[in-house]
């Protein structure tokens, strides 16, 4: 693509874009969108940003244990932000345990709306008796809170897997365990938009030519209906990371040797009132800042995507 | 002084790509007792101008210039809570849809009395007494009983009379109606029309009627103003302005509408308003309107023969069966019942009826989407498998197409033309590589009059009747032996009606399709028939040639719905108009 293709290209997507001229007159959800591409860069880039290497138990020393951060008069040039009760240089965790959360959200749903979408899609396009028992089993899933789900799929992962193997799959376990506590929000909204969608008369003359319902639905609906599905995608994945956060906090979530966010944040809650306060509140910071500018960009979208709230 | 005087009313609305204007430089002088029409086409302003008399501006949109005076009252500089004393006491609305105008969870007396209680100093009694003395007005028969019913115990023009009960409750002086009986059926139509002239003469209420129909102008107004793009193009006395157009467009707009009197071989075409910009960023070689011709003969079709019947249906019954809960007994609706016609080759057939006699049932029934209790369907001398039965690759699934009335909805948004159009080619393989179908997708777009450049574009870049071109593409492009069109140019303005309607006779001239034109429009089916089929709740009552039954219809219900017709006898002759044109 040249310049002058590509100077063509802005010019029409920004005279066309609706939600790209809000954007960029809403000060939020630009605030927001700098923090989530400074955040991104921050963890794809961990292993060259990071001094040290949480990971690697060589790498640290129960010797620069509680250190705090460099402003304070005890605190070290060598670790920024202070270490914690392990000697674990806190920047390098938070960076490569936000990069693990954010890894674990962004997989879950994936899976979430993988199997929302589409058992929501087929249960809105067939209806009857398929629509029927899929809608009764999200039921039963909206009844059961999001951690019992996943407290429950570790249980059962543990059960099964040698306990070496739990924790190498521990990844797997939650992205699983999150995944099906949101598919539900997905198959219910993708439900409620084919329901619209099925009776438009673009749908009906793809049915008379005689295509499969499969075709139908996803080659003729889908495209239709991913709207607001992209906005609850933003939306949940502020949730999952949350929710990752807390199964890890709560101990059922990855080992404490590969630490997320959530995992620091547990550790950090023993020495909360013990004068190391840095320990839990950096953490905390990374966590609550990525979790707002999530949910402000998928507040944003959801407002710009739907004409009738502006 | 008039009652109402607008003068050089300018109505602006800021976008970011600078102010559109949707009204400029309107002047209007309203009198008690008169009935002003407001006529244009879709994006002329007229709904504009009625909300900018009530104060009631859509989002964003502003008077830039001008003034409204009623009665020595500036309205265009009030502030809200002046708005509020006048707005619903001395200037009200009717609006378009009944359905959606009245609020469903209050009893009619609620409504009426809570708007009477607000406008007038009167006790509850006196005002359930004025309710009582409305309805009847309004010729609501057993007024006392009925008003404590809930407006879905009342028929669509029931509730249409409710809502203008509830537009005088305050005895106002300006009354705007907004499309009042354009969600009605025609028999329905008139008897609401007939109420809101009488009522403007009794009461000495000033009405300004907008519509895009000019049959109803033509049967109500004293004056009318004719708009386009925001800008009044002619105004006069009903009987000046539509049996001696002066203006061009205007010319255009009452040449265009169909007549119930006589059968004209085309429309006239004399001023398009759906101008098509051409650019030939791409061209796909080899591709013209010639080519697509020549390739739909490909299908051999061949001349007219009334006696070569293309489809046969037979005693067609659809019954709707549901079961609201599993505790409740099943219900069922007959939504046609014993349904039986034929259409010959090259033939159109047009089926009539009001809104819920089953037209479009029988329609979807014959290419196989709705649920068939009995009867038979023999499409092209052999009988077609019916509703789920019938195979996914059965010939006439491709014989058979079919074209909606909602350009809106029947064309997938997130597709590009291309794509649209070139489904069918693919899905029944009648291209044997891609670039033959990209060549066969263009030609067809110049064949229904749209540039090559469209391609690329998606249905939303597209008016109505451009979006309704590009349907009829992608049902001929199929090669189908029968068109069914349900309800095509419902949606469009009367000149791009005009438009479709002579390239639906243009390709049936040239092509030999048999075509089931389905249309509550009784002018627009004398102008596309052969023969017509009258239905009425899911059963046929009156079944012959075009040019017989609307000379001489013989069941009473046909008569009756030639009758409620709004006269067009006003109108100036199309011919005349398109002699006058020439010279």
């Amino acid at each position: 693509m040249t310049v002058h293709n590509l100077q063509n290209w802005w010019r029409r997507v920004s005279l066309e874009s609706e939600v790209l001229y809000l954007f960029l007159r809403s000060p939020a959800a630009l605030i927001a969108a700098a923090f989530v591409v400074v955040i991104g860069i921050a963890v794809v880039l961990a292993p060259f940003l990071a001094p040290n290497n949480p990971y690697d138990l060589s790498s640290f020393d129960l010797l620069d244990s509680l250190i705090p951060p460099v402003w304070i008069a005890e605190g070290e040039a060598r670790f920024l932000l202070g270490t914690d009760d392990q000697g674990r240089d806190l920047i390098s965790s938070i960076l490569y345990g936000a990069r693990l959360s954010i890894m674990i959200g962004a997989v879950s749903i994936l899976f979430a709306v993988v199997l929302g979408v589409g058992l929501g899609l087929a249960a809105g396009y067939l209806g009857g008796r398929f629509d029927m028992i899929v809608m009764r089993i999200a039921d039963v899933q909206l009844s059961l809170p999001a951690i019992l789900t996943a407290l429950l799929i570790d249980g059962i992962a543990r059960g099964i897997l040698p306990g070496d193997a739990h924790d190498r799959l521990m990844f797997f376990v939650l992205v699983v365990a999150i995944g099906l506590s949101l598919w539900v929000n997905f198959a219910r909204m993708a439900r409620a938009s084919t329901f619209v969608e099925r009776n438009k008369e673009y749908v009906q003359a793809a049915e008379i030519m005689g295509l499969s319902p499969w075709r139908v639905m996803f080659v003729h609906i889908l495209p239709n209906i991913l709207g607001p599905l992209m906005v609850i995608m933003t939306v949940d994945l502020a949730v999952a990371i949350l929710l990752e956060a807390t199964l890890s906090f709560l101990g059922v979530g990855v080992p404490a040797d590969q630490p997320s966010l959530g995992t620091l944040i547990r550790i950090g809650t023993s020495y909360m009132f013990s004068g190391e306060w840095w320990v839990v509140l950096f953490p905390s910071a990374a966590l609550i800042l990525l979790i707002i500018s999530v949910n402000v960009l998928g507040d944003f979208l959801r407002d710009a995507l739907n004409p009738r709230l502006r | 002084m008039a009652l109402l005087e607008i003068k050089d009313l300018t109505v602006e609305f800021p976008t970011r790509f600078g102010a559109h204007i949707a009204v400029s430089n309107y002047d209007l002088h309203l009198e008690r007792g008169e009935v002003h029409g407001l006529v244009g086409e879709s994006g002329a302003g007229k709904s504009t101008i009625g909300a900018a008399i009530l104060g009631l501006l859509p989002g964003t949109g502003r008077v830039t210039g001008g003034s409204i005076v009623l009665d020595k009252q500036e309205l265009t500089t009030l502030d809200s809570a002046a708005w509020h004393g006048l707005r619903g006491n001395r200037i009200s609305m009717i609006f378009q849809d009944p359905q959606t105008s009245l609020n469903p969870l209050l009893t009619i007396e609620d409504q009426l009395l809570e708007t009477i209680l607000q406008h007038l100093p009167l006790t509850d009694d006196e005002g359930r007494a004025r309710a009582l003395h409305l309805l009847n007005d309004v010729g609501i028969r057993d007024a006392k009983t009925r008003m404590k019913d809930y407006p879905h115990q009342f028929s669509g023009g029931m509730r249409q009379r409710v809502v203008i009960a509830l537009a005088l409750a305050s005895e106002p002086d300006v009354i705007v109606a907004d499309e009042p009986t354009t969600a009605l059926d025609v028999s329905v139509q008139k008897q609401i029309l007939g109420l809101i002239k009488k009522l403007a003469k009794d009461r000495g209420v000033a009405i300004l009627l907008i519509t895009h129909d000019m049959g109803v102008i033509a049967e109500i107004t004293d004056c009318v103003s004719v708009l386009l793009n925001g800008t009044c193009v002619e105004r006069g006395t009903t009987g000046d302005v539509l049996g001696r157009p002066k203006q061009p467009y205007t010319r255009s707009l009452v040449a265009s509408v169909p007549r119930l009197n006589k059968r004209v071989a085309r429309f006239p075409e004399l001023q398009s308003r759906d101008p098509l910009s051409i650019d030939t960023a791409c061209s796909v070689p080899g591709a013209s309107a010639e080519f697509a011709a020549e390739w739909l003969l490909g299908g051999s079709q061949t001349g007219p023969d009334p006696d070569d019947a293309v489809i046969a249906v037979e005693n067609l019954s659809v019954v709707f069966s549901s079961r609201p809960s599993l505790f409740q007994k099943r219900t069922e609706f007959q939504a046609a019942n014993r349904v039986s016609f034929r259409i010959g080759r090259g033939e159109t057939l047009g089926l009539v009826g009001e809104s819920g006699s089953g037209k479009s049932t029988v329609a979807k029934a014959i290419v196989g989407i709705n649920p068939t209790r009995e009867g038979r369907v023999s499409f092209l001398e052999r009988q077609l498998e019916l509703a789920h039965k019938r195979p996914t690759n059965d010939p006439s699934r491709r014989q058979i197409q079919m074209i909606f009335q909602d350009p809106y909805s029947s064309l997938n948004n997130r597709w590009r033309v291309e794509n649209i159009i070139s489904e069918p080619i693919k899905f029944y393989g009648l291209a044997t590589h891609p670039g033959e179908a990209r060549k066969i997708a263009a030609s067809m777009l110049a064949l229904v009059g749209l540039p090559q450049s469209a391609l690329l574009k998606y249905p939303h870049q597209f008016s109505g009747g451009q979006r309704q071109r590009i349907a009829i593409a992608r049902a001929l492009v199929a090669r189908p032996t029968l068109l069914i069109c349900d309800e095509p140019t419902s949606a469009l303005d009367v000149s791009v009606q005009a438009q479709i309607l002579n390239l639906f006779k243009d390709i049936q001239a040239k092509f030999g399709l048999s075509i089931l034109f389905i249309s509550h429009d009784l002018p627009v089916v004398r102008q596309m028939s052969d023969s017509i089929v009258v239905m009425r709740n899911g059963e046929v009552v009156e079944a012959g040639p075009s040019e017989s039954f609307f000379d001489n219809p013989c069941h009473a219900y046909s008569q009756l719905l030639m009758a409620e017709m709004p006269s067009l006898d006003l109108l100036a002759d199309p011919e005349t108009l398109m002699a006058e044109a020439r010279n």
